[in-house]
């Protein structure tokens, strides 16, 4: 039997995929979202909400700012004296590579 | 010898004068990697003399076991496990957590972004939408004017996360780790390491929403 259009979206009328996300389970699915794990159904709903909701475009727009900016974290640097410390250590594997 | 091109220089070649003892060899791997060592180090413990210290046992196992690597991973990345090993050993006794697995109750609790700022349940047209939407700050956070302060709030923010969400966003957003390597340096499920990341990522964005509020 041929697919009906019509009745096929009368049969998803009861379906999830069709209910609105709401905000409040946007902001518990989202990194989900990021992680590529949300379900396929999920997936839809998550950007017809977010296609609707100014709100939760900023919010995903916030988590993916936070994101990059973590990554841009830099290391600190470990003390001279640890430095030091370590190249003396060196000095003494490479003269007696067994007795550190 | 110079180094200064050392990312044109093979890592089998640098591994190479480092067994050979080359001083500027192993100086140049110590100054490269020490700043992203420590700044793991910090996810697991919490006292920086603490993660200076396993950061010296890392270099010092480096010489041990230099005979061992067979250059299957990168350099970075037997580093890095070197130093995960030791790390958790030492915040395993630092805060008596017993096992890194087991999703500790702060890990678990709470929604990530408070219920007040949401419609109720029962609203006619618009349950559970905003009431107050997120304050707008994702264009102006990585603008250079602010990012410095930024940077600041967050490595703060960072810092005061529960050790287990602290530790799980550093490898992956700061260090970049994929997922699955982050579960198995820390022998986590997959559903335990999303749970810790989705916690300190939502609080990592409430701690520079509340920042840029102040600001404004």
């Amino acid at each position: 039997m041929a697919p009906n259009s019509d009745t096929d979206w009368l049969m998803h009328k009861d379906d999830d995929t069709l209910q609105e996300m709401a905000c409040q389970e946007l902001v518990e699915v989202i990194t989900e979202y990021l992680e590529g794990t949300l379900p396929e159904s999920d997936r839809v709903r998550f950007e017809a909400h977010l296609a609707t909701c100014a709100g939760c475009r900023e919010y995903l727009e916030q988590m993916r700012a936070l994101i990059r900016l973590s990554g841009g974290l830099t290391g600190k640097s470990i003390e001279p004296a640890t430095r030091d410390s370590l190249l003396r250590a060196f000095r003494r594997w490479r003269d007696a590579p067994t007795g550190l | 010898m110079v180094l200064v091109a050392a990312n044109h220089t093979s890592e089998a070649e640098l591994i190479d004068r480092l067994r050979d003892g080359d001083e500027a060899a192993f100086t140049w791997l110590v100054d490269t990697y020490s700043p992203s060592l420590k700044r793991l180090a910090l996810a697991f413990v919490s006292v920086d003399a603490v993660a200076e210290e396993v950061v010296q046992e890392t270099w010092l196992a480096v010489l041990t076991g230099i005979g061992r690597f067979e250059g299957r991973s990168t350099v970075k990345t037997w580093l890095f496990k070197i130093l995960t090993n030791r790390a958790k050993t030492r915040g395993a006794r630092e805060k008596r957590t017993v096992r890194f697995s087991e999703l500790e109750s702060e890990d678990r609790d709470g929604p990530a972004v408070s219920p007040e700022r949401f419609l109720p349940p029962d609203h006619p047209s618009f349950p559970g939408h905003w009431s107050t939407p997120p304050h707008p700050w994702s264009g102006v956070a990585e603008q250079v004017a602010v990012q410095r302060e930024t940077m600041e709030v967050l490595r703060r923010g960072l810092q005061s996360l529960p050790r287990s969400q602290r530790v799980v966003v550093t490898l992956r957003d700061v260090h970049g780790w994929p997922a699955h390597e982050v579960c198995a340096a820390l022998e986590l499920s997959e559903a335990n390491q999303r749970v810790l990341l989705h916690r300190g990522r939502s609080r990592l964005r409430s701690i520079l929403e509340i920042y840029f509020a102040e600001d404004a």
